[in-house]
Protein backbone atom coordinates (compact mmCIF):
# COMPACT_ATOMS: atom_id res chain seq x y z
CA UNK A 1 0.00 0.00 0.00
CA UNK A 2 1.59 3.18 -1.12
CA UNK A 3 1.04 6.36 0.80
CA UNK A 4 1.04 9.78 -0.80
CA UNK A 5 4.44 10.45 0.71
CA UNK A 6 5.93 7.33 -0.81
CA UNK A 7 4.35 8.18 -4.15
CA UNK A 8 6.01 11.55 -4.11
CA UNK A 9 9.31 9.91 -3.20
CA UNK A 10 8.84 7.41 -6.02
CA UNK A 11 8.29 10.17 -8.54
CA UNK A 12 11.43 11.86 -7.31
CA UNK A 13 13.37 8.63 -7.74
CA UNK A 14 12.15 8.10 -11.28
CA UNK A 15 12.57 11.66 -12.47
CA UNK A 16 16.34 11.72 -13.22
CA UNK A 17 15.96 8.75 -15.55
CA UNK A 18 12.88 10.22 -17.20
CA UNK A 19 14.42 13.66 -17.67
CA UNK A 20 17.61 12.23 -19.15
CA UNK A 21 15.86 9.88 -21.53
CA UNK A 22 13.41 12.56 -22.56
CA UNK A 23 16.26 14.92 -23.33
CA UNK A 24 18.20 12.17 -25.09
CA UNK A 25 15.19 11.48 -27.27
CA UNK A 26 13.81 14.94 -27.96
CA UNK A 27 16.92 17.08 -28.42
CA UNK A 28 18.73 15.01 -31.07
CA UNK A 29 15.48 13.95 -32.69
CA UNK A 30 14.30 17.54 -32.96
CA UNK A 31 17.65 18.66 -34.32
CA UNK A 32 17.79 15.85 -36.89
CA UNK A 33 14.34 16.79 -38.06
CA UNK A 34 15.29 20.47 -38.19
CA UNK A 35 18.57 19.91 -40.05
CA UNK A 36 16.81 17.70 -42.58
CA UNK A 37 15.01 20.75 -43.94
CA UNK A 38 18.13 22.91 -44.24
CA UNK A 39 20.83 23.26 -46.85
CA UNK A 40 23.60 22.61 -44.38
CA UNK A 41 27.05 21.45 -45.41
CA UNK A 42 30.00 21.69 -43.04
CA UNK A 43 32.39 22.44 -45.91
CA UNK A 44 30.47 25.46 -47.19
CA UNK A 45 30.10 27.78 -44.22
CA UNK A 46 27.55 30.55 -44.13
CA UNK A 47 23.80 30.66 -43.85
CA UNK A 48 21.87 27.44 -43.77
CA UNK A 49 18.69 28.28 -45.65
CA UNK A 50 15.44 26.41 -45.26
CA UNK A 51 14.86 24.31 -48.37
CA UNK A 52 11.76 22.29 -47.55
CA UNK A 53 11.74 18.70 -48.72
CA UNK A 54 14.70 19.07 -51.06
CA UNK A 55 17.06 16.88 -49.00
CA UNK A 56 14.45 14.16 -48.85
CA UNK A 57 13.92 14.42 -52.57
CA UNK A 58 17.64 14.06 -53.36
CA UNK A 59 18.18 11.38 -50.77
CA UNK A 60 15.26 9.25 -51.92
CA UNK A 61 15.96 9.60 -55.64
CA UNK A 62 19.67 8.91 -55.33
CA UNK A 63 20.39 5.47 -56.85
CA UNK A 64 22.54 4.64 -53.85
CA UNK A 65 19.46 4.96 -51.63
CA UNK A 66 17.69 2.25 -53.58
CA UNK A 67 20.83 0.11 -53.43
CA UNK A 68 21.16 0.74 -49.71
CA UNK A 69 17.54 -0.22 -49.05
CA UNK A 70 17.94 -3.46 -50.97
CA UNK A 71 21.21 -4.23 -49.21
CA UNK A 72 19.66 -3.48 -45.83
CA UNK A 73 16.75 -5.82 -46.56
CA UNK A 74 19.06 -8.57 -47.82
CA UNK A 75 21.40 -8.17 -44.87
CA UNK A 76 18.66 -8.19 -42.24
CA UNK A 77 16.62 -10.89 -44.00
CA UNK A 78 19.60 -13.11 -44.75
CA UNK A 79 20.98 -12.96 -41.23
CA UNK A 80 17.53 -13.56 -39.73
CA UNK A 81 16.97 -16.58 -41.95
CA UNK A 82 20.33 -18.13 -41.09
CA UNK A 83 20.26 -17.38 -37.38
CA UNK A 84 16.64 -18.37 -36.72
CA UNK A 85 16.83 -21.68 -38.60
CA UNK A 86 20.39 -22.38 -37.46
CA UNK A 87 19.60 -21.26 -33.92
CA UNK A 88 16.54 -23.51 -33.69
CA UNK A 89 18.56 -26.48 -34.87
CA UNK A 90 21.42 -25.69 -32.51
CA UNK A 91 19.00 -25.28 -29.60
CA UNK A 92 17.30 -28.62 -30.36
CA UNK A 93 20.71 -30.26 -30.57
CA UNK A 94 22.03 -28.73 -27.35
CA UNK A 95 18.85 -29.76 -25.55
CA UNK A 96 19.70 -33.43 -26.16
CA UNK A 97 21.50 -35.39 -23.48
CA UNK A 98 25.25 -35.36 -24.08
CA UNK A 99 28.55 -35.25 -22.28
CA UNK A 100 30.32 -31.97 -21.74
CA UNK A 101 27.27 -29.91 -22.59
CA UNK A 102 28.57 -26.95 -20.61
CA UNK A 103 31.80 -26.81 -22.59
CA UNK A 104 30.03 -27.13 -25.94
CA UNK A 105 27.60 -24.40 -24.95
CA UNK A 106 30.44 -22.08 -24.05
CA UNK A 107 32.06 -22.64 -27.44
CA UNK A 108 28.79 -21.95 -29.27
CA UNK A 109 28.10 -18.75 -27.35
CA UNK A 110 31.59 -17.26 -27.71
CA UNK A 111 31.12 -15.34 -31.01
CA UNK A 112 28.51 -13.11 -29.41
CA UNK A 113 31.14 -11.61 -27.12
CA UNK A 114 33.61 -10.84 -29.87
CA UNK A 115 33.55 -7.13 -30.67
CA UNK A 116 32.31 -6.30 -34.20
CA UNK A 117 35.58 -4.80 -35.41
CA UNK A 118 37.49 -7.91 -34.36
CA UNK A 119 35.12 -10.36 -36.03
CA UNK A 120 35.06 -8.28 -39.20
CA UNK A 121 38.83 -8.11 -39.47
CA UNK A 122 39.48 -11.69 -38.42
CA UNK A 123 37.08 -13.14 -40.99
CA UNK A 124 38.31 -10.76 -43.67
CA UNK A 125 42.01 -11.48 -43.20
CA UNK A 126 42.48 -14.87 -41.61
CA UNK A 127 39.66 -16.65 -43.45
CA UNK A 128 38.41 -14.84 -46.53
CA UNK A 129 41.68 -13.43 -47.83
CA UNK A 130 42.17 -15.31 -51.12
CA UNK A 131 45.95 -15.58 -50.72
CA UNK A 132 46.67 -16.07 -47.04
CA UNK A 133 43.25 -16.92 -45.61
CA UNK A 134 42.21 -20.38 -44.50
CA UNK A 135 39.46 -20.63 -47.13
CA UNK A 136 42.03 -19.79 -49.80
CA UNK A 137 44.40 -22.48 -48.53
CA UNK A 138 41.52 -24.98 -48.38
CA UNK A 139 40.46 -24.20 -51.95
CA UNK A 140 44.02 -24.66 -53.20
CA UNK A 141 44.26 -27.92 -51.27
CA UNK A 142 41.13 -29.16 -53.01
CA UNK A 143 42.48 -28.03 -56.36
CA UNK A 144 40.04 -25.15 -56.75
CA UNK A 145 40.53 -21.49 -57.51
CA UNK A 146 40.46 -19.44 -54.26
CA UNK A 147 37.45 -17.18 -54.04
CA UNK A 148 38.00 -13.47 -53.59
CA UNK A 149 35.13 -13.06 -51.14
CA UNK A 150 34.88 -9.31 -50.82
CA UNK A 151 35.07 -8.57 -54.53
CA UNK A 152 32.95 -11.45 -55.82
CA UNK A 153 30.32 -11.99 -53.11
CA UNK A 154 30.76 -8.96 -50.86
CA UNK A 155 27.27 -8.79 -49.36
CA UNK A 156 27.07 -12.55 -48.80
CA UNK A 157 30.42 -12.40 -47.01
CA UNK A 158 29.10 -9.74 -44.65
CA UNK A 159 25.86 -11.67 -44.12
CA UNK A 160 28.01 -14.66 -43.20
CA UNK A 161 30.13 -12.72 -40.69
CA UNK A 162 27.13 -11.09 -39.04
CA UNK A 163 25.32 -14.43 -38.88
CA UNK A 164 28.30 -15.91 -37.08
CA UNK A 165 28.01 -13.16 -34.50
CA UNK A 166 24.26 -13.52 -33.98
CA UNK A 167 23.79 -17.29 -34.18
CA UNK A 168 24.75 -17.62 -30.50
CA UNK A 169 22.11 -15.10 -29.49
CA UNK A 170 19.33 -16.99 -31.28
CA UNK A 171 20.62 -20.32 -29.99
CA UNK A 172 20.83 -19.13 -26.41
CA UNK A 173 17.34 -17.64 -26.32
CA UNK A 174 15.70 -20.55 -28.10
CA UNK A 175 17.53 -23.00 -25.85
CA UNK A 176 16.27 -21.14 -22.78
CA UNK A 177 12.75 -21.28 -24.15
CA UNK A 178 13.08 -24.97 -25.03
CA UNK A 179 14.22 -25.83 -21.54
CA UNK A 180 11.08 -24.32 -20.07
CA UNK A 181 8.99 -26.74 -22.13
CA UNK A 182 6.95 -29.14 -20.06
CA UNK A 183 8.72 -32.52 -20.40
CA UNK A 184 5.55 -34.44 -19.53
CA UNK A 185 3.80 -32.98 -22.52
CA UNK A 186 6.54 -34.30 -24.76
CA UNK A 187 6.49 -37.69 -23.12
CA UNK A 188 2.71 -37.90 -23.48
CA UNK A 189 3.03 -37.14 -27.17
CA UNK A 190 5.74 -39.73 -27.48
CA UNK A 191 3.61 -42.39 -25.77
CA UNK A 192 0.76 -41.59 -28.11
CA UNK A 193 3.11 -42.65 -30.84
CA UNK A 194 3.88 -39.21 -32.26
CA UNK A 195 7.00 -39.22 -34.39
CA UNK A 196 9.84 -36.80 -33.69
CA UNK A 197 8.75 -34.61 -36.59
CA UNK A 198 5.15 -34.31 -35.44
CA UNK A 199 6.31 -33.73 -31.86
CA UNK A 200 8.46 -30.89 -33.16
CA UNK A 201 5.70 -29.35 -35.25
CA UNK A 202 2.84 -29.74 -32.80
CA UNK A 203 4.48 -29.40 -29.40
CA UNK A 204 7.88 -27.70 -29.64
CA UNK A 205 7.30 -25.18 -32.41
CA UNK A 206 4.17 -23.62 -30.86
CA UNK A 207 6.06 -23.35 -27.59
CA UNK A 208 9.00 -21.71 -29.37
CA UNK A 209 6.88 -19.34 -31.46
CA UNK A 210 7.04 -16.56 -28.92
CA UNK A 211 10.79 -16.83 -28.41
CA UNK A 212 11.35 -16.91 -32.17
CA UNK A 213 9.31 -13.72 -32.55
CA UNK A 214 11.37 -12.05 -29.85
CA UNK A 215 14.60 -13.15 -31.53
CA UNK A 216 13.44 -11.79 -34.89
CA UNK A 217 12.33 -8.43 -33.52
CA UNK A 218 15.34 -7.78 -31.31
CA UNK A 219 17.82 -8.87 -33.92
CA UNK A 220 16.12 -6.67 -36.50
CA UNK A 221 16.61 -3.63 -34.29
CA UNK A 222 20.33 -4.37 -34.04
CA UNK A 223 20.78 -5.57 -37.63
CA UNK A 224 19.32 -2.38 -39.08
CA UNK A 225 22.26 -0.59 -37.45
CA UNK A 226 25.10 -2.84 -38.65
CA UNK A 227 28.03 -0.53 -39.16
CA UNK A 228 31.43 -1.60 -37.84
CA UNK A 229 31.54 -4.88 -39.78
CA UNK A 230 31.07 -2.96 -43.03
CA UNK A 231 33.50 -0.20 -42.09
CA UNK A 232 36.42 -2.54 -41.44
CA UNK A 233 35.82 -4.98 -44.31
CA UNK A 234 34.48 -3.30 -47.45
CA UNK A 235 33.84 0.37 -46.65
CA UNK A 236 30.48 -0.14 -48.30
CA UNK A 237 31.97 -1.27 -51.60
CA UNK A 238 32.74 -2.33 -54.18
CA UNK A 239 30.59 0.51 -55.46
CA UNK A 240 27.58 0.47 -53.19
CA UNK A 241 27.22 -3.31 -53.06
CA UNK A 242 27.61 -3.52 -49.28
CA UNK A 243 26.30 -0.08 -48.33
CA UNK A 244 23.34 -0.39 -45.99
CA UNK A 245 21.17 2.49 -44.86
CA UNK A 246 23.23 3.14 -41.74
CA UNK A 247 26.45 3.22 -43.74
CA UNK A 248 24.95 5.46 -46.44
CA UNK A 249 23.92 8.02 -43.86
CA UNK A 250 27.37 7.82 -42.27
CA UNK A 251 28.94 8.49 -45.67
CA UNK A 252 26.79 11.49 -46.49
CA UNK A 253 27.06 13.08 -43.07
CA UNK A 254 30.53 12.34 -41.70
CA UNK A 255 32.44 11.77 -44.93
CA UNK A 256 30.72 14.25 -47.23
CA UNK A 257 29.82 16.61 -44.38
CA UNK A 258 26.31 17.03 -45.78
CA UNK A 259 24.40 17.54 -42.53
CA UNK A 260 21.08 18.24 -44.27
CA UNK A 261 21.17 15.17 -46.47
CA UNK A 262 22.42 12.93 -43.67
CA UNK A 263 19.65 14.17 -41.42
CA UNK A 264 17.00 13.44 -44.03
CA UNK A 265 18.42 9.90 -44.21
CA UNK A 266 18.40 9.74 -40.44
CA UNK A 267 14.72 10.61 -40.30
CA UNK A 268 13.98 7.85 -42.82
CA UNK A 269 16.01 5.36 -40.77
CA UNK A 270 14.06 6.35 -37.66
CA UNK A 271 10.73 5.80 -39.42
CA UNK A 272 11.82 2.35 -40.63
CA UNK A 273 13.07 1.30 -37.21
CA UNK A 274 9.83 2.45 -35.65
CA UNK A 275 7.78 0.13 -37.81
CA UNK A 276 9.73 -2.80 -36.36
CA UNK A 277 9.68 -1.31 -32.90
CA UNK A 278 5.90 -1.12 -32.74
CA UNK A 279 5.61 -4.87 -33.14
CA UNK A 280 8.35 -5.55 -30.62
CA UNK A 281 6.79 -3.23 -28.06
CA UNK A 282 3.46 -5.01 -28.34
CA UNK A 283 5.12 -8.35 -27.60
CA UNK A 284 6.95 -7.02 -24.58
CA UNK A 285 3.95 -5.05 -23.36
CA UNK A 286 1.86 -8.21 -23.26
CA UNK A 287 4.47 -9.85 -21.10
CA UNK A 288 4.30 -7.01 -18.61
CA UNK A 289 0.67 -7.75 -17.87
CA UNK A 290 1.34 -11.39 -17.20
CA UNK B 1 11.06 -39.59 -14.92
CA UNK B 2 14.15 -38.95 -16.96
CA UNK B 3 14.06 -40.46 -20.38
CA UNK B 4 16.60 -43.18 -20.77
CA UNK B 5 19.05 -42.68 -23.57
CA UNK B 6 21.37 -45.29 -24.89
CA UNK B 7 25.05 -44.65 -24.41
CA UNK B 8 25.78 -44.97 -28.10
CA UNK B 9 23.23 -42.32 -28.99
CA UNK B 10 24.59 -40.03 -26.34
CA UNK B 11 28.07 -40.53 -27.74
CA UNK B 12 26.92 -39.71 -31.24
CA UNK B 13 25.16 -36.54 -30.05
CA UNK B 14 28.24 -35.49 -28.13
CA UNK B 15 30.50 -36.01 -31.12
CA UNK B 16 28.19 -34.16 -33.49
CA UNK B 17 27.48 -31.23 -31.18
CA UNK B 18 31.14 -31.06 -30.18
CA UNK B 19 32.24 -30.83 -33.80
CA UNK B 20 29.70 -28.11 -34.56
CA UNK B 21 30.65 -26.22 -31.41
CA UNK B 22 34.31 -26.41 -32.33
CA UNK B 23 33.59 -25.12 -35.84
CA UNK B 24 31.68 -22.13 -34.46
CA UNK B 25 34.39 -21.47 -31.89
CA UNK B 26 37.22 -22.05 -34.36
CA UNK B 27 37.89 -18.39 -35.36
CA UNK B 28 38.48 -17.48 -31.72
CA UNK B 29 40.72 -20.48 -31.21
CA UNK B 30 42.57 -19.70 -34.41
CA UNK B 31 43.53 -16.15 -33.48
CA UNK B 32 44.80 -17.41 -30.13
CA UNK B 33 47.08 -19.81 -32.02
CA UNK B 34 48.17 -17.22 -34.58
CA UNK B 35 48.93 -14.68 -31.90
CA UNK B 36 51.73 -16.93 -30.63
CA UNK B 37 53.28 -17.46 -34.06
CA UNK B 38 55.78 -15.36 -35.95
CA UNK B 39 54.41 -13.20 -38.76
CA UNK B 40 56.04 -15.47 -41.31
CA UNK B 41 54.38 -18.58 -39.89
CA UNK B 42 50.99 -16.93 -39.45
CA UNK B 43 50.25 -16.72 -43.18
CA UNK B 44 51.11 -20.34 -43.93
CA UNK B 45 48.53 -23.01 -44.70
CA UNK B 46 46.53 -24.04 -41.61
CA UNK B 47 48.26 -27.38 -41.10
CA UNK B 48 51.70 -25.85 -41.53
CA UNK B 49 50.78 -23.21 -38.97
CA UNK B 50 49.65 -25.85 -36.54
CA UNK B 51 52.78 -27.97 -36.90
CA UNK B 52 55.32 -25.20 -37.18
CA UNK B 53 57.22 -25.54 -33.95
CA UNK B 54 58.10 -21.95 -33.22
CA UNK B 55 55.94 -20.37 -30.57
CA UNK B 56 56.59 -16.79 -29.63
CA UNK B 57 54.96 -14.00 -27.69
CA UNK B 58 56.72 -11.32 -29.73
CA UNK B 59 53.46 -10.14 -31.33
CA UNK B 60 52.11 -9.21 -27.95
CA UNK B 61 55.07 -6.98 -27.20
CA UNK B 62 54.98 -5.60 -30.76
CA UNK B 63 51.36 -4.53 -30.31
CA UNK B 64 52.14 -2.92 -26.98
CA UNK B 65 55.08 -1.06 -28.44
CA UNK B 66 53.51 0.09 -31.64
CA UNK B 67 50.31 1.77 -30.71
CA UNK B 68 50.07 2.57 -27.11
CA UNK B 69 47.82 -0.40 -26.48
CA UNK B 70 47.52 0.21 -22.70
CA UNK B 71 45.98 3.62 -23.37
CA UNK B 72 43.23 2.12 -25.52
CA UNK B 73 42.66 -0.67 -23.06
CA UNK B 74 42.32 1.87 -20.28
CA UNK B 75 39.87 3.86 -22.42
CA UNK B 76 37.74 0.74 -22.86
CA UNK B 77 37.79 0.07 -19.14
CA UNK B 78 36.91 3.65 -18.22
CA UNK B 79 34.13 3.86 -20.80
CA UNK B 80 32.58 0.46 -20.07
CA UNK B 81 32.76 0.71 -16.28
CA UNK B 82 32.04 4.43 -16.16
CA UNK B 83 28.90 4.21 -18.26
CA UNK B 84 27.73 1.18 -16.27
CA UNK B 85 28.24 2.80 -12.87
CA UNK B 86 26.63 6.03 -13.93
CA UNK B 87 23.74 4.10 -15.48
CA UNK B 88 23.21 2.07 -12.30
CA UNK B 89 23.26 5.23 -10.21
CA UNK B 90 20.37 6.65 -12.20
CA UNK B 91 18.54 3.38 -12.86
CA UNK B 92 18.48 1.84 -9.40
CA UNK B 93 16.21 4.48 -7.80
CA UNK B 94 13.97 4.52 -10.87
CA UNK B 95 13.59 0.74 -11.16
CA UNK B 96 13.17 0.54 -7.42
CA UNK B 97 10.34 3.02 -7.33
CA UNK B 98 8.57 1.41 -10.27
CA UNK B 99 8.83 -2.06 -8.79
CA UNK B 100 7.77 -1.23 -5.24
CA UNK B 101 5.52 1.80 -5.64
CA UNK B 102 3.79 1.01 -8.92
CA UNK B 103 1.43 3.68 -10.15
CA UNK B 104 -1.13 3.53 -12.92
CA UNK B 105 1.32 4.98 -15.40
CA UNK B 106 4.29 2.82 -14.46
CA UNK B 107 3.75 0.42 -17.34
CA UNK B 108 3.55 3.28 -19.82
CA UNK B 109 6.70 4.86 -18.45
CA UNK B 110 8.54 1.56 -18.79
CA UNK B 111 7.34 1.03 -22.34
CA UNK B 112 8.29 4.56 -23.26
CA UNK B 113 11.78 4.09 -21.84
CA UNK B 114 12.13 0.97 -23.93
CA UNK B 115 11.02 2.83 -27.03
CA UNK B 116 13.99 5.20 -26.71
CA UNK B 117 16.22 2.15 -27.22
CA UNK B 118 14.57 1.58 -30.60
CA UNK B 119 15.91 4.85 -31.93
CA UNK B 120 18.52 3.92 -34.57
CA UNK B 121 21.82 5.52 -33.56
CA UNK B 122 22.47 6.77 -37.08
CA UNK B 123 19.27 8.83 -36.82
CA UNK B 124 20.75 10.97 -34.07
CA UNK B 125 24.42 10.76 -35.03
CA UNK B 126 24.61 14.22 -36.59
CA UNK B 127 23.13 16.26 -33.74
CA UNK B 128 25.22 14.41 -31.15
CA UNK B 129 28.32 14.86 -33.29
CA UNK B 130 27.72 18.60 -33.73
CA UNK B 131 26.81 19.16 -30.08
CA UNK B 132 29.94 17.30 -29.01
CA UNK B 133 32.04 19.32 -31.44
CA UNK B 134 30.67 22.58 -30.07
CA UNK B 135 31.17 21.46 -26.47
CA UNK B 136 34.68 20.31 -27.34
CA UNK B 137 34.07 16.75 -26.11
CA UNK B 138 34.55 14.92 -29.39
CA UNK B 139 37.13 12.21 -28.81
CA UNK B 140 36.81 12.43 -25.04
CA UNK B 141 36.11 9.67 -22.56
CA UNK B 142 33.47 11.68 -20.75
CA UNK B 143 31.54 12.14 -23.98
CA UNK B 144 31.53 8.42 -24.69
CA UNK B 145 30.65 7.52 -21.11
CA UNK B 146 27.58 9.70 -21.43
CA UNK B 147 26.44 8.36 -24.81
CA UNK B 148 26.91 4.73 -23.85
CA UNK B 149 25.17 5.34 -20.53
CA UNK B 150 22.20 6.81 -22.39
CA UNK B 151 21.87 4.08 -25.00
CA UNK B 152 22.02 1.34 -22.35
CA UNK B 153 19.96 3.07 -19.66
CA UNK B 154 16.66 1.54 -20.86
CA UNK B 155 18.17 -1.95 -20.69
CA UNK B 156 19.55 -1.32 -17.21
CA UNK B 157 16.25 -0.01 -15.90
CA UNK B 158 14.32 -2.87 -17.44
CA UNK B 159 16.62 -5.54 -16.15
CA UNK B 160 16.69 -4.12 -12.65
CA UNK B 161 12.92 -3.78 -12.76
CA UNK B 162 12.43 -7.46 -13.61
CA UNK B 163 14.76 -8.42 -10.76
CA UNK B 164 13.25 -6.06 -8.20
CA UNK B 165 9.75 -7.15 -9.12
CA UNK B 166 10.61 -10.65 -7.96
CA UNK B 167 11.40 -9.45 -4.44
CA UNK B 168 8.25 -10.10 -2.43
CA UNK B 169 6.81 -6.92 -0.96
CA UNK B 170 5.52 -8.84 2.05
CA UNK B 171 9.05 -9.32 3.30
CA UNK B 172 9.42 -5.56 3.54
CA UNK B 173 6.16 -5.15 5.36
CA UNK B 174 7.06 -7.91 7.78
CA UNK B 175 10.36 -6.21 8.54
CA UNK B 176 8.57 -2.93 9.07
CA UNK B 177 6.11 -4.57 11.46
CA UNK B 178 8.98 -5.97 13.45
CA UNK B 179 10.05 -2.41 14.00
CA UNK B 180 12.92 -2.21 11.54
CA UNK B 181 13.93 1.32 10.60
CA UNK B 182 14.17 2.24 6.94
CA UNK B 183 17.93 2.02 7.13
CA UNK B 184 17.84 -1.44 8.69
CA UNK B 185 15.23 -2.48 6.20
CA UNK B 186 17.47 -1.52 3.30
CA UNK B 187 20.69 -2.95 4.70
CA UNK B 188 19.43 -6.22 6.15
CA UNK B 189 16.41 -7.11 4.09
CA UNK B 190 16.50 -5.49 0.68
CA UNK B 191 20.19 -5.37 -0.16
CA UNK B 192 20.84 -9.11 0.14
CA UNK B 193 17.94 -9.79 -2.20
CA UNK B 194 18.71 -7.02 -4.66
CA UNK B 195 22.47 -7.29 -5.03
CA UNK B 196 22.59 -10.39 -7.25
CA UNK B 197 20.24 -8.73 -9.74
CA UNK B 198 22.26 -5.53 -9.72
CA UNK B 199 25.47 -7.46 -10.24
CA UNK B 200 24.16 -9.31 -13.28
CA UNK B 201 22.76 -6.11 -14.72
CA UNK B 202 26.14 -4.46 -14.33
CA UNK B 203 27.87 -7.44 -15.92
CA UNK B 204 25.67 -7.45 -19.02
CA UNK B 205 26.00 -3.72 -19.39
CA UNK B 206 29.79 -3.81 -19.19
CA UNK B 207 29.79 -6.39 -21.99
CA UNK B 208 27.48 -4.31 -24.18
CA UNK B 209 29.46 -1.14 -23.60
CA UNK B 210 32.81 -2.85 -24.17
CA UNK B 211 31.71 -4.13 -27.58
CA UNK B 212 29.75 -1.08 -28.71
CA UNK B 213 31.11 -0.09 -32.10
CA UNK B 214 28.96 2.62 -33.61
CA UNK B 215 29.40 5.52 -31.25
CA UNK B 216 32.93 4.56 -30.24
CA UNK B 217 34.03 4.54 -33.88
CA UNK B 218 32.25 7.74 -34.85
CA UNK B 219 32.96 9.93 -31.84
CA UNK B 220 36.64 9.14 -31.29
CA UNK B 221 39.75 9.57 -33.37
CA UNK B 222 42.81 8.94 -31.22
CA UNK B 223 42.83 10.23 -27.68
CA UNK B 224 39.74 8.50 -26.29
CA UNK B 225 39.59 5.59 -28.74
CA UNK B 226 38.71 2.35 -26.95
CA UNK B 227 39.73 -1.10 -28.20
CA UNK B 228 36.92 -1.32 -30.79
CA UNK B 229 38.39 1.71 -32.57
CA UNK B 230 41.99 0.65 -31.97
CA UNK B 231 41.34 -2.72 -33.68
CA UNK B 232 39.68 -0.91 -36.58
CA UNK B 233 43.02 0.77 -37.30
CA UNK B 234 44.19 -2.64 -38.55
CA UNK B 235 41.71 -2.46 -41.43
CA UNK B 236 44.35 -0.89 -43.66
CA UNK B 237 46.89 -3.68 -43.94
CA UNK B 238 50.60 -3.02 -43.84
CA UNK B 239 52.99 -5.85 -44.68
CA UNK B 240 52.64 -8.94 -42.57
CA UNK B 241 50.29 -8.27 -39.70
CA UNK B 242 48.25 -11.43 -39.02
CA UNK B 243 50.07 -12.32 -35.83
CA UNK B 244 49.91 -8.76 -34.54
CA UNK B 245 46.22 -8.43 -35.43
CA UNK B 246 45.61 -11.74 -33.65
CA UNK B 247 47.46 -10.67 -30.54
CA UNK B 248 45.62 -7.33 -30.42
CA UNK B 249 42.29 -9.10 -30.96
CA UNK B 250 42.93 -11.69 -28.27
CA UNK B 251 43.76 -8.98 -25.76
CA UNK B 252 40.66 -7.03 -26.77
CA UNK B 253 38.17 -9.89 -26.47
CA UNK B 254 39.64 -12.05 -23.70
CA UNK B 255 38.35 -10.06 -20.71
CA UNK B 256 34.84 -9.85 -22.06
CA UNK B 257 34.76 -13.48 -23.19
CA UNK B 258 35.42 -14.50 -19.62
CA UNK B 259 32.77 -12.16 -18.22
CA UNK B 260 30.34 -13.25 -20.92
CA UNK B 261 30.60 -16.91 -20.07
CA UNK B 262 29.53 -16.09 -16.54
CA UNK B 263 26.53 -14.11 -17.68
CA UNK B 264 24.75 -16.43 -20.14
CA UNK B 265 21.50 -16.51 -18.18
CA UNK B 266 21.39 -12.76 -17.57
CA UNK B 267 22.08 -12.17 -21.21
CA UNK B 268 18.80 -13.79 -22.21
CA UNK B 269 16.80 -11.91 -19.64
CA UNK B 270 18.48 -8.58 -20.30
CA UNK B 271 18.42 -8.61 -24.06
CA UNK B 272 14.83 -9.80 -24.35
CA UNK B 273 13.64 -7.28 -21.74
CA UNK B 274 12.25 -10.11 -19.65
CA UNK B 275 10.19 -11.56 -22.51
CA UNK B 276 12.15 -14.81 -22.37
CA UNK B 277 13.36 -16.13 -19.03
Amino acid sequence: MATNASRAAARLMISPAVVLLLGWMLVPLGLTLYFSFLRYNLITPGANPFIGWENYYWFLTDPSFKAAMINTLLLVGGVLLITVIGGTMMALLLDQPMWGQGVIRIMVIAPFFVMPTVSGLVWKNMFMNPVNGIFGHLALGLGMEPLSFFSEIPLLSIIFIVSWQWLPFATLILLTALQSLDQEQLEAAEMDGATWVSRFIHVMLPHLARAITVVILIQTIFLLSIFAEILVTTNGGPGTSTTNLTYLIYVSSLLQFDVGMGSAGGVIAIILANIVAIFLMRMIGKNLDA
Amino acid sequence: MARSVTTSRKTMTTLFAGTLGLLIFFPVLWIVILSFKSEGDAIKAPLEVLFSTGWTAESYSAVQARSDYPKHFLNSVVIAFGSTLLGLLIAIPAAWAMAFVPAKRTKHVLMWMLSTKMLPPVGVLIPIYLIYRDLGILDSRIGLVFVLMMINLPIIIWMLFTYFREIPGEVLEAARMDGASLREEIIHVLAPMAIPGMASTALLNIILAWNEAFWTLNLTSAKAAPLTAFIASYSSPEGLFYAKLSAASVMAIAPILVLGWFSQKQLVRGLTFGAVK
